[in-house]
């Protein structure tokens, strides 16, 4: 039976069919719904963990002691997993361990587009590199396989465009099962020098043996047609040179590291033009070259932002008249905006207000730097605003600085720099900006919300105890829909020479709908514009006058609380 | 070029109920025996921002994505967004648009004008709109929240699937409480294109 999967069910359903014990990771677009869906599988242990590193070393342990696992994260995620996974290489595997990065061209939701094919060559670890969701399925069953073949952690890369777009997977696949069982064998796992030098050269020999794997390997496949003009291409660009060139050769490569230099090569010989499609980097283009191939790619395909059929046509098709871009001139953008009720807007406000200095962080709240609202100086990468905040403060002594982190990110990596502000005697405040959801991603359970990624609830971290434990002295818990009180701690705390923390802790609307009634305008408004600097979904400027939508208003009552005329109010 | 590919693009604003309509479209014509892919960004989208899905199907479907001016029908939720996408209808495609203006963030704060008279702005260029009021009509079928719904029974009119086809679908997709509603909904937005079609 055929069944239209996104590509990340099919990966769990590819991952589940393998029989994948143990899975793990961040939430992180576009890779989220991989562990979501793995979840649903009984005999599958899912969990959300902290953050991407953790993940990564609790599949290694349970790769060591035998059960098949798999981790799934977002490409920067790798960037935080790292650590693990250059020595993982080294010790290999016992059963079978599968990374996925999902990487994001284009950066549809995400703060850059690396390209983590180069990490399976930095690492020197297999990678896979699927173009639909049949293949996604098909190549995470192959990942486990060479994963225990070669002794080694195989890295499966996707891009947004196969994650999230839905295509046919036969799903009769029959379940594989495998009992685990841990042995002892420090020479192979722990990396102490004398260890690691050994592993370090069986690691070449593992990579020769994948070398020649991927020759043979069904999933590097010429598609032959005219020789005079060929491919080579990998991933979803395989699917837009189908589309565009029906009548020419193609080398698809599923197994994009270690390449398979012989079939390349063989390949590239037989054609007169041979033409390199990929997103991002010129990562194949770059190897080919160097084995003193011709070929050409990157000159005119873009190595900025997300392919597609037509960037591609437009570089390799000679149009006698480009398609014009009657680009309407200059229509109103549609920028993604806090929700109506959100209970970050308030704080936001109150920033903005009093003109401190902001370094942020990832999630729903970094559209805190949008217009109206437009208070926010600083987003690096998850967990950088306390110590942006650190270093800004030892820059220039100020006291108008504040760290603003949601509690999801917080934990995946704010607390050990807040650890170093008390160690080093910052006196930065710190604002843990506290949902009790991981919002951004679409409501996903962390630490603190104390319900695991299986709906059981566990123990809820107390940020109020772990920060005090930390060494902050100065922690108060704030209701962030009462504007007076957001503005008081704020200054208050910010006045401190000592570091504070600030939580302010609201459900998003996502886990619980506030329960006010919504507000109106009345004749009251004279038009002073005061409410629409909160960028509220629900308030519109009409007719020189503030209008609520009512059917939006959540009723928060930040507009009302802000108007001096009293012209916003409560239906009745 | 692969000649029977069919492109579908459904454009919006995020929360408008789009992934759903599109999911229940793409399913029908599995069920029918296409080839299928239906290409979908979400994330930072679902915050009120511009969504977009594509649906393609045929014997046999590579990209996911649609090429500009290649796609047979766009069925627009919302005004401004059917604007922003119209490039993309192909010479003689159909352009389904419900008449909802939701005003994006520099509209709401006084930065910048929603565009007036879009359907005017759009047949200049050449492309016959039926425009629907969805919203209203999905009221009347019971469900406010059913509009999408409406929007699809419109774009089903020109489908290659009996309209019995679609109710199974739906039935398996909506909210067990709104099923009757819904498919109410799709019948009125049938219903409704086959009479302007038969102007
Ligand atoms: S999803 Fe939650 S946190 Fe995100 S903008 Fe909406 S209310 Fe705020
Ligand atoms: S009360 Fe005001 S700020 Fe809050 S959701 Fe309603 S309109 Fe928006």
């Amino acid at each position: 039976m055929r069944v239209l999967l996104s590509g990340n069910e099919a990966i769990a359903y590819g991952a589940h069919a393998a029989g994948v014990a143990v899975a793990t990771g961040y939430p992180g677009t576009p890779s989220t719904e991989i562990l979501e869906n793995l979840a649903k599988y009984k005999d599958v242990d899912a969990s959300w963990a902290p953050n991407e590193k953790v993940a990564l070393e609790v599949a290694i342990g349970s790769s060591i002691a035998g059960a098949r696992s798999l981790v799934a994260m977002k490409h920067v995620g790798l960037n935080v997993a790292a650590d693990p996974l250059f020595t993982v290489a080294y010790t290999g595997v016992n059963a079978g361990l599968v990374i996925v990065s999902a990487d994001d061209p284009g950066m549809h939701s995400s703060q850059n587009e690396q390209d983590n094919r180069y990490y399976a060559k930095a690492a020197k670890v297999p990678m896979l590199e699927p173009s639909d969701s049949q293949e996604a399925a098909s190549l995470v069953e192959d990942a486990f396989i060479i994963s225990e073949t070669f002794d080694i952690p195989v890295l499966l890369r996707t891009t947004t465009r196969v994650n999230h777009s839905k295509s046919l997977v036969e799903v009769d696949l029959e379940q594989t099962k495998r009992e685990p069982g841990y042995k002892k064998n420090a020479e192979k796992y722990v990396m102490i020098p004398a260890n690691a030098r050994v592993r370090r050269r069986l690691l070449e020999d593992r990579l020769k043996a994948l070398e020649e794997f991927s020759e043979g390997f069904s999933g590097n496949k010429i598609e032959w047609g005219s020789r005079e003009v060929g491919f080579i291409t990998s991933g979803i660009s395989y699917q837009y040179v189908k589309e565009l060139f029906p009548e020419a050769s193609i080398l698809k490569l599923a197994m994009t590291y270690p390449l398979p230099r012989m079939l390349i090569t063989g390949y590239v010989n037989q054609i007169e033009k041979v033409i390199v499609v990929e997103e991002l980097e010129p990562y194949l283009e770059e190897q080919i070259k160097s084995w003193g191939l011709s070929v050409s790619g990157k000159e005119s395909i873009p190595s900025i932002g997300e392919l597609n059929p037509d960037i591609i046509a437009d570089a390799l098709i000679p149009r006698e008249e480009a398609i014009e871009n009657s680009k309407q001139s200059a229509l109103p953008g549609r920028p993604p905006m806090l929700c109506a009720g959100c209970p970050h807007r308030g704080v936001f406000y109150e920033l903005r207000r009093l003109k401190m200095v902001v370094t942020g962080d990832i999630g729903c709240y970094t559209l805190g730097v949008l217009p109206p609202l437009g208070s926010m100086d600083t987003c690096i990468c998850m967990g950088a605003s306390i110590g942006n905040a650190m270093g800004v403060q030892k820059a220039t002594g100020t006291k108008d600085i504040v760290a603003v982190i949601g509690d999801s990110t917080f934990v995946h990596s704010g607390i050990t720099p807040l650890i170093d502000i008390v160690y080093n005697g910052g006196i930065t405040t710190v604002i843990i900006l506290d949902n009790r959801t991981t919002a951004m991603t679409g409501r996903q359970d962390h630490p603190g919300t104390g319900r695991t990624l299986k709906g059981i609830d566990s123990h809820m971290l107390d940020f109020e105890k772990l920060v005090k434990a930390i060494g902050i002295n100065s922690v108060r818990t704030v209701d962030p829909y009462d504007l007076k009180a957001v503005r008081k701690a704020i200054k208050e705390e910010t006045a401190k020479d000592e570091p504070s923390v600030i939580i302010f802790r609201r459900a998003c609307l996502l886990v619980e709908k506030p329960k006010g009634q919504p507000y109106t305008v009345n004749e009251k408004c004279d038009g002073c514009k005061v409410c629409l600097r909160l960028g509220c979904p629900a308030i519109s400027w009409v007719n020189g006058r503030a209008e609520i939508d009512i059917s939006q208003c959540a009723g928060c009552e930040i507009c009302a609380k802000l108007c001096k005329r009293d012209a916003i109010t409560v239906i009745k | 070029m692969s000649s029977d590919v069919k492109n579908i693009l459904i454009v919006g604003v995020g929360g408008q109920g789009i992934i759903l309509a599109a999911d229940i479209m793409s399913q029908v014509l599995v069920g029918a025996e296409y080839d299928v892919k239906m290409a979908e960004i979400h994330g930072m989208s679902q915050r009120g921002g511009s969504v977009n899905t594509m649906v393609r199907f045929g014997s046999r479907v590579y990209s996911p994505v649609i090429e500009k001016r290649k796609a047979d029908f766009i069925l627009a939720f919302e005004q401004l967004e059917a604007l922003r996408w119209a490039d993309y209808l192909k010479p003689g495609g159909v352009l389904i648009m419900n008449t909802e203006k939701i005003k994006p963030l520099p509209v709401l704060i006084g930065n910048d004008d929603y565009p007036e008279d879009i359907e005017g702005m759009l047949r200049q260029k050449g492309i016959e709109v039926i425009k629907i009021d969805a919203n209203k009509l999905a009221e009347e079928a019971g469900s406010k929240k059913a509009a999408n719904v409406v929007l699809l029974g419109c774009l089903a009119t020109y489908l290659p699937i009996k309209k019995e086809g679609w109710y199974t679908f739906i039935e398996r997709r909506v909210p067990p409480k709104t099923i009757e509603a819904n498919k109410k909904a799709f019948d009125i937005g049938y219903g409704i294109l086959t009479e302007v079609a038969s102007v």
